[in-house]
């Protein structure tokens, strides 16, 4: 628990801050009622339900009839249900899509902005904006823009003599088209987040690099990649926990089946049709904790992602 | 970094070309918006605004409770970010600053309800709602969302770094108490992290909707969310009619994020580097 004993936590006993007359309990009694409002909801909303959605995947039941119990059943069906498989598979698609140009785009308008002096509080709202606009809003803009006979792309294209893509008929036009709506909203986020992670850079380490003989390129790939590691390590993970939740983008775009094979069919959309659009309550809580599963086998993979570089560069500087 | 004049020229011209495209689906909405269906359906299509905008705001809301969601959504937003900011600042600075028996343990235990998802909740939590008749009600978007773990970590690494003890050690030795405290010395100094998570939150609130699309089903009473996806459903045909609807319902919340957003920004990061 590093974060407990953070540089900084220095703490009033409550010993010296209470006044002397309360008792013992009493004296701490403020303090949790301070953060009772949190541990309240949380046990209420959250924590009970938890435990409940294990109840309810071991029954059949619409949300508002009897409930039947069925044991495993649910999940046994789930293990070989390959729509879940496919739905897995189209969201980590869509997820490797959009992250990986994304942090290269993201990279290089960091870049800009950290050499730009003039109009970067304009370049910063401009790039920040997509990511506070709705995404039910723009996801029927991007349905229009991606429309495949009257959409703006294909006439842009058609402008450059590239016949009209089916972008919203074809499996991989789909995903495209999710993949580019994920794009827009986050990549000027982290940018702003490289940015930071640019300026936290001392220029000494720069110059250091420029003496030695290193070139722009050469300085960016060897000295300032390395230190923004903890930065990208960051942006991943981010964008690894928002991937693996996909849904308004998807059903906005394609509607509730993911649309032609399934192709925009993601996890949490999956989990959405089953339970509340089918009414399969316990079904539904199944698919739930497949989907739970699945995001804790990928951000366990994330992680050992990113310990074992640093395991690595610890043992090259022990002895 | 030395830079030539050609390489900045080509520096801003890029920024520029990134940000234009970056922004032309906004452009293009109120292209969309202010004409009419048929000519967004006309090949080549029409690329500047028309005059239609008030024609095919009337027929939204002719055709929506436009100001009604619009209402239920600022409710809502409004409610939530206020409880979140007294509830996550109080936690908050509760933690940062006294310690109690159980107090590390508590804590670690709120950072361990980072890793609930939060659909694994939605089932349990709408049988929940049900039991409690809310299904429907805007109380269903407002409490579960009253307090966050997020708000609470992100606030205690701001108390630990703008509170000092002698402060607050201060404010005993004149006979603060606990509260008093709280409000007349921490409020005031946390103020810059308040409008930040006052705004995430905001902003939060205002896009959700997978949940108000789950517990406001058969309701009168949706959010402008949910009531933007209606409209589609409904009249796929009127595109420029749905495109209005659209370009209303963002801009409230534009205008909003552009009111706080210098300071935002600086602080969506200052969360990223310290985390």
């Amino acid at each position: 628990m590093s974060l407990l004993d953070a540089p900084g936590a220095t703490v009033v006993t409550a010993e010296s801050a209470a006044p002397p007359r309360q008792g013992r309990r009493g004296r701490y009694l403020p303090y949790y009622l301070a953060i009772s409002p949190f541990f309240l909801i949380f046990g209420v909303f959250w924590l009970y339900p938890l435990g409940y959605s294990f109840f309810v995947a071991l029954q059949r039941w619409d949300g508002i009839g009897p409930m039947h119990f069925v044991g495993l059943e649910n999940f046994r069906f789930l293990a070989t249900d390959a729509t879940f498989w496919h739905s897995i598979l189209n969201t980590l698609l869509i997820w490797v899509m959009s992250v990986v140009p994304m942090t290269v785009l993201a990279m290089l308008i960091a870049i800009g902005l950290n050499s730009t002096i003039r109009f970067t509080g304009l370049y910063r709202i401009a790039y920040f904006v997509p990511n506070v606009t709705s995404t039910v809003a723009m996801s029927l803009v991007f349905a229009s823009i991606f429309s495949g006979q009257f959409g703006i792309l294909n006439w842009v294209l058609g402008l450059f003599g590239v016949d009209p893509v089916p972008w919203l008929t074809n499996p991989w036009g789909i995903r495209t088209a999710i993949a580019v709506m994920i794009i827009w909203r986050w990549v000027g986020y982290n940018a702003i987040i490289f940015l930071a992670g640019l300026q936290a850079i001392p220029d000494e380490v720069h110059e250091a690099a420029r003496i030695d003989g290193a070139g722009p390129v050469q300085t960016f790939f060897r000295v300032t990649l390395p230190l923004l590691r903890p930065v990208l390590l960051f942006s991943v993970l981010m964008s690894a926990i928002s991937g693996m939740q996909v849904f308004a983008e998807s059903q906005v775009l394609v509607g509730n089946r993911g649309g032609p094979e399934e192709a925009g069919l993601t996890m949490v959309l999956y989990f959405y049709n089953q339970a509340f659009y089918y009414n399969d309550f316990g079904y539904g809580a199944a698919i739930a904790w497949g989907i739970f599963l699945v995001v804790v086998i990928f951000a366990i993979l994330n992680w050992r992602l990113i310990q074992r570089p640093e395991r690595r560069r610890a043992g090259e500087v022990a002895p | 970094m030395i830079w030539t004049r050609r390489g900045r020229v080509i520096t801003y011209l890029a920024m520029t070309a990134g940000a234009v495209i970056l922004l032309f689906p906004y452009y293009w909405l109120t292209v969309m918006a202010s004409n009419t269906t048929a000519d967004i359906y006309a090949y080549p299509p029409r690329l500047t605004f028309g005059g239609h905008f008030l024609a095919n705001i009337g027929q939204v809301f002719a055709r929506i409770d436009f100001f009604g969601s619009l209402l239920n959504t600022v409710v809502v937003a409004v409610a939530t970010t206020l409880l979140v900011l007294l509830f996550d600042s109080l936690a908050a600075f509760t933690f940062a600053k006294y310690r109690f028996p159980g107090s590390s343990v508590l804590f670690g235990l709120l950072l361990a309800t980072f890793v609930v998802p939060t659909q694994l909740a939605a089932i349990p939590q709408f049988a929940i709602m049900a039991d409690l008749g809310w299904v429907g009600s805007l109380k269903a978007l407002v409490i579960p969302a009253a307090a966050n773990a997020f708000g609470i970590f992100w606030m205690r690494q701001y108390c630990q770094s703008a509170l000092p003890d002698e402060l607050l050690e201060a404010a005993r030795m004149d006979g603060c108490g606990f509260l008093r405290t709280y409000w007349n010395i921490a409020v005031p100094v946390l103020r810059p992290a308040l409008a930040f998570l006052g705004i995430f939150t905001f902003v939060n609130s205002w896009n959700d909707y997978l949940w108000p699309l789950v517990v406001l089903i058969d309701s009168h009473h949706v959010t402008l969310q949910v009531a933007l996806a209606q409209l589609n459903g409904l009249y796929v045909k009127d595109y420029s009619v749905v495109m209005a609807g659209t370009l209303v319902a963002i801009v409230p919340l534009i205008v909003v994020f552009l009111f706080g957003a210098r300071h935002f920004i600086r602080n969506i990061t200052a969360g990223a580097l310290k985390g």
